[in-house]
């Protein structure tokens, strides 16, 4: 490395190259500084701005942020209830990964269940015969179609902790979310295996083609929305819908739109190589809104 | 190595925005140049240590951090993609055909996010990640080192995405989701060497959770495989 060389190169000036640089780093500190970040970061705009959605409704608290989790956990728990008590889990690898599985859904529930206690809220509970849980009619006869709903059951997870960790920034929770968030998609990765998927979202996913199951990798709500949820026990809210901006599918090959900058195609747009649709959509999970989770046609119909 | 890729890094490092390139010792050198110059000594510069690289302060330095990351995994996979054991199944190269094209995305992303030109050279061009501590020569061998590298990254990400100061938002919420494929790569790979070690007690603790690791733990673990380069996350946010 010719060290002094670069030191004189250094020192040659382009203008075109200042003020490019001078405006994207007006750009990158136009939201920087502390006070700025801290309303933004206690404003449903910085949700709104995250997700390019403009959100209406009051920004949720912690506790109500927890309690949607908790709903999702406690869900995912009793799920995997019915699925352990319904006993056609072969014996052996499958049973064994499927209660490991509902080992970390217990924790994850014991988890939330002091977080919100903790953070001053009411918890919202469950149980076999009370309050949140699966559908019991909605569990099907056989192994493999049982196997259909815990891949969808850890699909969404994945994307509903995406959906809401910006929410916690900046708090205590949100490393402990993100920890969550990790353990779900390596469950939904596991699951995709034993259902001979691959283990990432891809687009030749069974499932996202089958109409039963097709709409927990597509976005939008199908019923209509609320910003107030009464589950388990307890009421908490949620941030309002808007039908006008539905989270990205899970096909998704577009990223990095913000405000006025456009979403960068990620098959052609990123240098000179192109990419596979299929290596650009599973390289990147989507998140899901609150009220895309609850709706009807995911998570929310799954609820007894 | 030619001097004029590293130009546009360094027109960027003059206007204030700190690059991954050899910067503080440049820097230090250029200063210490200045420094003779103004006193008129003839005290020859001492160069700082060509071969630390030092991760800039801020959201750019965790872009690059990520980065790395992707690097490290890519040289991995395309090895392995290029060169399979022959007792690795047909099935199994295909995964790492996948992870290694997932990574190029990941990669050929932050660097986009870093420099939309793409003209800057982001690491030195004799920078790798050395693969000649691992054992590539069988299936069990290569998915070790797999699951080493990809349970590392997994355990990066939960800690990086808290790290952001700023809300450079399209940098965090990319980087949001390429996290939980990262955790889907790992317990694949770790699948693939020991069924049904997805999610085992050495990568969750007891309440559930992905055991994570910081900046520091992930370098230092990385560090036999970059040297000589020495990286240095000292300038990341706390907890580094």
């Amino acid at each position: 490395m010719n060290f002094f060389n670069i030191i004189d190169l250094l020192a040659e000036a382009d203008p075109d190259v200042l003020d490019r640089f001078s405006s994207r780093r007006a750009v990158f500190n136009s939201l920087g500084t502390v006070a700025q970040r801290a309303a933004l970061a206690t404003s449903p705009l910085f949700l709104g701005a995250l997700f390019q959605k403009a959100y209406a409704g009051t920004a949720s608290l912690p506790t109500d942020i927890l309690n949607y989790a908790l709903t999702l956990e406690l869900l995912e728990a009793d799920f995997y209830r019915q699925f352990l008590a319904a006993g056609q889990i072969p014996a052996g690898a499958a049973f064994d990964a499927i209660t490991v599985i509902k080992t970390h859904e217990d924790a994850h529930v014991a988890y939330l269940h002091d977080a919100v206690i903790k953070a001053g809220g009411t918890p919202v509970t469950g149980s076999s015969t009370a309050g949140i849980r699966f559908n019991p009619s909605l569990l099907p006869a056989t192994y493999a179609d049982q196997l259909k709903y815990a891949q969808v059951l850890e699909d969404t997870g994945v994307r509903a902790y995406k959906g809401r960790a910006a929410e916690l920034i900046g708090t205590d929770l949100l490393t402990p979310v993100l920890q969550i968030h990790s353990i779900e998609a390596r469950h939904a990765a596991h699951i995709r295996t034993m259902r001979g998927q691959q283990p990432w979202v891809s687009i030749g996913d069974d499932l996202a083609a089958d109409a039963n199951y097709k709409a927990a990798y597509t976005s939008g709500v199908a019923s209509s929305t609320r910003t107030t949820v009464a589950l388990g026990g307890t009421t908490y809210g949620i941030p309002a819908f808007n039908p006008a901006q539905p989270s990205p599918q899970e096909s998704n090959l577009q990223q990095g739109a913000a405000g006025t900058k456009l979403a960068l195609l990620i098959t052609t747009g990123i240098g000179s190589t192109t990419y596979l649709p299929d290596d650009a959509a599973a390289a990147f999970d989507e998140p899901l809104q609150a009220a895309e989770v609850l709706d009807s046609s995911r998570a929310g119909g799954l609820l007894a | 190595m030619s001097d004029h890729t590293f130009l546009p890094a360094w027109r960027e490092q003059s206007l204030g925005r700190r690059v991954f390139l050899r910067v503080s010792a440049a820097s230090a050198a250029s200063v210490a140049l200045i420094a003779a110059g103004c006193s008129g000594t003839t005290t020859t510069p001492t160069p700082a240590d060509p071969y630390q690289l030092a991760l800039p302060a801020g959201d750019s330095g965790l872009l690059y951090y990520a980065y790395l990351l992707a690097l490290a995994q890519i040289t991995l996979y395309q090895k392995v993609v290029d060169a399979p054991p022959t007792d690795l199944t047909t099935a199994e190269r295909a995964v790492f055909a996948d992870l290694r094209d997932h990574e190029v995305v990941h990669q050929k992303t932050i660097s986009y996010l870093i420099d939309t030109t793409g003209a800057t050279q982001l690491v030195p061009t004799d920078f790798v990640f050395n693969l000649s501590k691992f054992t590539l020569s069988t299936r069990a061998g290569v998915l070790a080192a797999a699951q080493q590298v990809a349970d590392l990254v997994a355990a990066a990400y939960p800690v990086l995405l808290t790290l952001f100061t700023t809300s450079s938002v399209p940098q965090r919420t990319i980087l949001l989701k390429m996290s939980s494929v990262q955790a889907r790569q790992a317990a694949a790979v770790r699948d693939l060497l020991t069924p049904g070690s997805f999610a085992n007690s050495d990568v969750v603790d007891s309440a559930g959770q992905l055991l994570t690791k910081t900046p520091t733990e992930v370098m230092t673990a990385l560090a036999p495989y970059f040297a000589p380069y020495v990286i240095s996350v000292a300038s990341l946010a706390v907890p580094v």
